[in-house]
């Protein structure tokens, strides 16, 4: 529901305020493929609570005491939440085909959207376990969820571009996961889309943030059922 | 009978051959209190031990140590040959744990549960069908096996969780306080297949409880811990016999662990707090007291019920070992 209102209330006000529009296209063009890697972000930073949730009820107990590998319980997470992150790109693309963005149907385009989506979700919702091991309670949970978004979101390319942004902010945009999702979805879900970083760089930075973050969350899990 | 005869056989012989559980010295300590406080002992492989004491007495985290949840503070304990603290991992393909609470999950069925753990322990895909038909036979559960687990009873579900633990067939089964919450008759059907599965795979049981009656007609030896030391360790008529001809493990448990109380002025728990207060005014919670402790609903228990005026004097603190055991 919120990437809806984002793309109809957002994005058609926005449209027409000059010198948004990057390149080629309209601004809703621009904006939809940030829109579908928000939702993502969102439904991901958040997937942490189920592991607390386990935690509650003991089910991650029984989890750790199995002799499977932590890093086989973490990765299975990571791609459970990247099936939730498929859900929503179907729920986006309808909603974004139904307001004219100029979509790329492709079966190689949707299958590259798909594996970025997969890459993402499993990076920022194993980024969120990390978290979860850190503060282990719910309340806490939400407080710091809540204050993290925000800054991924905006200090990212998704709503605006990069040619317009101050340079600290645009340094700061390079260092964020966030703005490799979008560059990689901005050039494979719009038939006239093109990338700024390079599809290869985008792979590479979400697969090192993606190692990392499970190497961290690796040594971080069983601090939960302690 | 024969049965008996074996597990006495094997309780006697545990100083001797090779325990397959061994605590040393072992210590765990949460900041300023010590939850664990360098307990040893052993325990014999196929024996039945039972951990009993009252909340926060340290059995849990006690539990949390053997099963690799929690790293000792210090000393050592070996599970099966193998330290928990070194090796991990292979300490935990030798035990199988079944928690407190009802942990299966209630969305998949008892089979998809089981499959579900016959990955977990790593048992190769050719096996799996086999061992989770022989498990769930075991457990009475075949004819269940297809239906979800939210509609299982409570002992039925308990009885999956312990199919689910034993599939890879470890060589210790911990199991903490495993029929809180069962009526009489799920209680007894938990121990019959618990003993059946013990006849079977040899494993030696290592289980929390309350229930002093059930611990007495369940288990080969059983250790009372309080205050995070072992307060007595033997077989449950060795217990009584030091109390005299006709005491029960009742009176041995409140005769250890009341003396306990007496001696160091620390109460097992808190009383509640008052539910109304007057703000900035007369009680205030003592400082000592971390605010993780504050657990509702709390069960009352008889020998918190005199203790509060030790409480609002402020004299209960955190190394008295009154916080909640959940930690």
């Amino acid at each position: 529901m919120q990437p809806i209102l984002w793309l109809l209330l957002f994005g058609q006000v926005m449209a027409h305020v000059r010198g948004l529009n990057a390149g080629t296209g309209s601004y809703l063009d621009f904006l939809a493929p940030g829109i579908l890697a928000q939702s993502v972000l969102f439904v991901a930073i958040f997937y942490g609570l189920s592991a607390i949730w386990e935690r509650d009820l003991g089910v991650l107990h029984r989890y750790m005491v199995s002799p499977a590998p932590r890093s086989a319980l973490v990765i299975g997470k990571a791609l459970a939440s990247s099936v939730r992150g498929i859900s929503q790109s179907i729920v986006i693309y309808a909603c974004a085909a139904l307001m004219g963005v100029a979509l790329s149907f492709s079966l190689i385009n949707i299958a590259g959207v798909l594996a970025f989506i997969v890459l993402a979700s499993a990076l920022f919702s194993t980024f969120s376990l990390i978290i979860a091991c850190i503060v282990k309670t719910r309340e806490r949970f939400m407080g710091v969820g809540q204050f993290l978004t925000m800054p991924i979101f905006f200090a990212s390319n998704a709503i605006y571009p990069l040619s317009i942004m101050p340079p600290w902010l645009r340094a700061t945009v390079r260092l964020n996961p966030l703005s490799y999702q979008v560059d990689a979805l901005r050039c494979l879900m719009l038939s006239a889309g093109k990338s700024e970083f390079g599809l290869g760089t985008d792979i590479g930075a979400l697969a090192f943030g993606l190692v990392v973050m499970i190497f961290i969350a690796t040594r971080m899990y069983p601090r939960l059922t302690q | 009978m024969d049965a008996l005869a074996t597990r006495e056989k094997a309780a006697q012989s545990a100083l001797t051959a090779g325990a397959i559980v061994e605590a040393r010295d072992l210590t765990r300590r949460f900041g300023a209190l010590t939850a664990v406080d360098h307990i040893s002992f052993s325990i014999a492989p196929g024996e039945v031990f039972a951990l009993i004491g009252p909340n926060g007495a340290g059995k849990s985290t006690l539990m949390k140590m053997f099963t690799t949840l929690l790293p000792p503070t210090s000393g050592q304990a070996i599970i099966a040959g193998f330290d928990v603290a070194q090796q991990p991992q292979q300490v935990r393909s030798h035990i199988g744990y079944v928690p407190q609470v009802l942990s299966a999950d209630g969305e998949l069925t008892g089979y998809e549960n089981m499959l579900l753990s016959a990955r977990l322990y790593l048992i190769p895909a050719a096996e799996r069908a086999g061992k989770v038909a022989a498990a769930l036979a075991m457990m009475h559960l075949t004819d269940a096996k297809d239906r979800l687990v939210q509609t299982y009873s409570g002992g039925m579900a308990r009885r999956l969780e312990i199919a689910q633990s034993t599939l890879h067939r470890p060589a210790v089964l911990f199991m903490d306080e495993p029929t809180v919450g069962l009526d009489p008759g799920g209680r007894r059907a938990v121990w019959e297949h618990v003993e059946t599965l013990q006849r079977e795979i040899g494993a030696a049981v290592v289980f929390s409880t309350h229930y002093m009656d059930e611990a007495e007609a369940v288990c080969d030896r059983l250790a009372l811990i309080s205050g995070g030391k072992v307060a007595a360790i033997g077989t449950p008529d060795e217990l009584k016999a030091r109390l005299g001809a006709d005491a029960s493990l009742d009176d041995v448990f409140t005769e250890l662990t009341g003396a306990r109380i007496a001696s160091t002025g620390a109460v097992s728990r808190p009383p509640r707090p008052p539910q109304r207060r007057r703000r900035g005014r007369s009680w205030r919670r003592p400082a000592t007291i971390s605010p993780r402790c504050w657990r509702w609903p709390r069960p009352r228990s008889p020998s918190c019920a005199t203790t509060r005026s030790s409480w609002s004097a402020g004299r209960c603190s955190r190394s008295s070992g009154c916080c909640c055991s959940a930690r």
